[in-house]
């Protein structure tokens, strides 16, 4: 046996042996955060690996969409810290897609869902979209099923109509890391699960990785591969099976018994 | 001879053309921040902004007083501008200031800068003999005298509005983005912070140049109206802005113009035209 080939048998020894570890696509880790008197966030740490389907739980305050704010480098820690791609949070913005809550829409705005699209491309709010950005911006709505929204003012529209809009926006640069804050919220059932199926084929198409926050647990346990419980800490991460479990929400929910889980989420503790 | 005629000879005139051109520069520059101080529902800011240049021009005009700059300096060192502006420009990022690290919403915190604004022009213009000659005038000051702009006031005015029109027009897309989505805009890499600061800072200086010639008192329309009318026609951004640039251009060369051949103060005669336009674009709005 040459030596070149011992070397090259060692060398794979090594490497099987220590595996190089692939870098998240989210890494939180002992993040802690504080709003005067008020621990909002306790050393929550998780790794999100690409192509996982991420849904973050937890009841109101639990500090959801503080972590959505580290996530996106919108709000620093004062202790740990979170990273996108192995670098900062904040630092790779053209690799994010970020649908924010309904409720923080200004509808006096005047804009067309078009413009709102272009956003997600340029990065700035277009004067005068160029014939480009509108193929592509039709396109990305052509995707979630919105084409016929292209020219229509955004205060016109539905909550299901806008949250079509929004994943519109977020995938029309195709990140590789898509984020929604609570996007079932102020939608009806069915737009609600139009949502789920259009990032699920999002998904299966890109590969991307998905995190959302949601309150709906049944939601969780359907489409989600990760679920994280989130009570200031983390009271669960793992599979929706393992994580969605009786105690585990009672715990991370604060109830005592099984009647105070909400009747709507009973099915899926089962 | 026919009031059209009229006019067209009057513009021959020198004081015409400096107020058609100052009327014209403030249009615009008004025009432009307009429709960001409208879409942040910061309309009490123009009012803040230009009682805060009250207070400036009290201090300006009480420190040329007391330094001699008076008798010594040219016009254009004698001019109370030279701490008005750096004073409205330390008020508006003061505003910002403290909407950005207390959770004051932005009316009250103008109101405590106008109050205090109005305190120290008072006490400033108090202090200054009545005798004095301090190159303006208080009643020109709060109610604008727009005939009357001189050539070192137009000059001013002049170089604040290719400052602030090409700081405006270069970063419109980005103040748009943000003014639509603060987070969303911020998500993207937009510094929605610091654009507010330089939006704040930018209005203190645009309104300080403008009241001196507009009048204090019917600044805040001036930066509202126009783009307020335009919000109610515009279905974009970019067409609100275009529109609330027409509106205002329009209805200061009109008012100029009613004012001379009705003989009615300037000033009133340029807001009461942006508000008939207003009142047609309120009537006309489409459901």
């Amino acid at each position: 046996m040459s030596s070149a080939a011992r070397t090259d048998e060692g060398a794979q020894r090594v490497a099987s042996a220590a595996p190089q570890r692939r870098v998240p696509v989210l890494h939180v880790h002992n993040v802690g955060v504080r709003f005067g008197d008020a621990q909002v966030l306790d050393d929550v740490s998780f790794d999100l690996d690409e192509g996982q389907f991420l849904a973050i739980v937890g009841p109101n305050g639990a500090g959801k969409s503080t972590l959505v704010k580290v996530a996106l480098g919108l709000l620093r820690p004062q202790r740990g810290h979170a990273a996108l791609f192995g670098r900062d949070a904040g630092d790779v913005p053209e690799r994010i897609g970020y649908v924010p809550q309904l409720k923080t829409f200004d509808r006096t705005f005047p804009a067309t869902a078009v413009e709102l699209v272009v956003t997600g491309l340029r990065r700035s709010w277009p004067a005068r979209p160029s014939r480009r950005e509108r193929e592509q911006a039709h396109a990305a709505l052509a995707q979630v099923g919105a084409e016929t929204l292209v020219d229509r003012p955004l205060s016109r529209l539905s909550g299901g109509e806008l949250q079509r809009v929004y994943l519109a926006r977020a995938v029309a640069r195709e990140p590789a890391f898509v984020l929604l804050d609570e996007p079932a919220t102020g939608v009806d059932y069915l737009a609600e699960h139009d949502l789920y199926d259009l990032l699920e084929r999002y998904q299966a198409r890109t590969g991307a990785t998905v995190a959302m926050v949601t309150h709906d647990l049944a939601a969780a346990r359907y489409h989600a591969s990760r679920v994280l419980v989130l009570n200031r800490r983390v009271f669960g991460f793992g599979l929706p099976g393992d994580v969605l479990c009786d105690a585990c929400l009672q715990e991370a929910y604060g109830h005592v018994g099984h009647a105070h889980v909400p009747h709507t989420h009973r099915h899926a503790l089962r | 001879m026919s009031g059209l005629e009229d006019l067209i000879q009057v513009l021959a005139f020198p004081f015409m053309q400096r107020a058609a051109a100052a009327g014209v520069l403030i249009a615009v520059m008004c025009a432009l921040l307009g429709v960001f101080v409208v879409q942040r529902r910061l309309s009490f800011l123009g009012d803040g902004l230009a009682h805060a240049a009250f207070g400036g021009m009290g201090i300006g005009a009480f420190v040329i007083v007391s330094s001699g700059a008076l008798a010594q300096g040219g016009a254009l060192l004698r001019n109370p501008l030279w701490v008005a502006v750096p004073f409205a420009l330390l008020t508006g990022l003061g505003i910002a200031w403290v909407r950005d690290r207390t959770e004051l919403s932005s009316d009250t915190a103008i109101g405590v800068f106008f109050a205090v604004s109005v305190a120290l022009g008072v006490l400033f213009f108090s202090r200054i003999s009545p005798d004095a000659n301090i190159g303006v005038n208080v009643m020109d000051l709060l109610f604008g005298s727009i005939l009357a702009v001189r050539t070192t006031e137009l000059t001013i005015i002049a170089v604040v509005a290719v400052i602030a029109t090409t700081l405006l027009l270069a970063l419109w897309g980005r103040l748009a983005y943000a003014t639509f989505d603060d987070e969303l805009a911020r998500t993207d890499g937009v510094r929605s912070r610091l654009l507010e600061y330089l939006l704040f800072g930018l209005a203190a200086v645009v309104i300080t140049v403008s009241a001196t010639v507009v009048g204090i008192i019917l600044m805040a329309a001036y930066l509202v109206i126009p783009a307020a009318a335009a919000r109610i026609w515009a279905r974009s951004m970019a067409s609100m802005t275009l529109i609330a640039v027409v509106i205002g251009v329009s209805t200061t060369l009109a008012g100029v113009a009613l004012s001379y051949l009705f003989d009615l103060p300037t000033g009133s005669a340029i807001i009461l035209t942006q508000a008939l336009v207003f009142v047609v674009a309120a009537f006309t709005q489409r459901r």
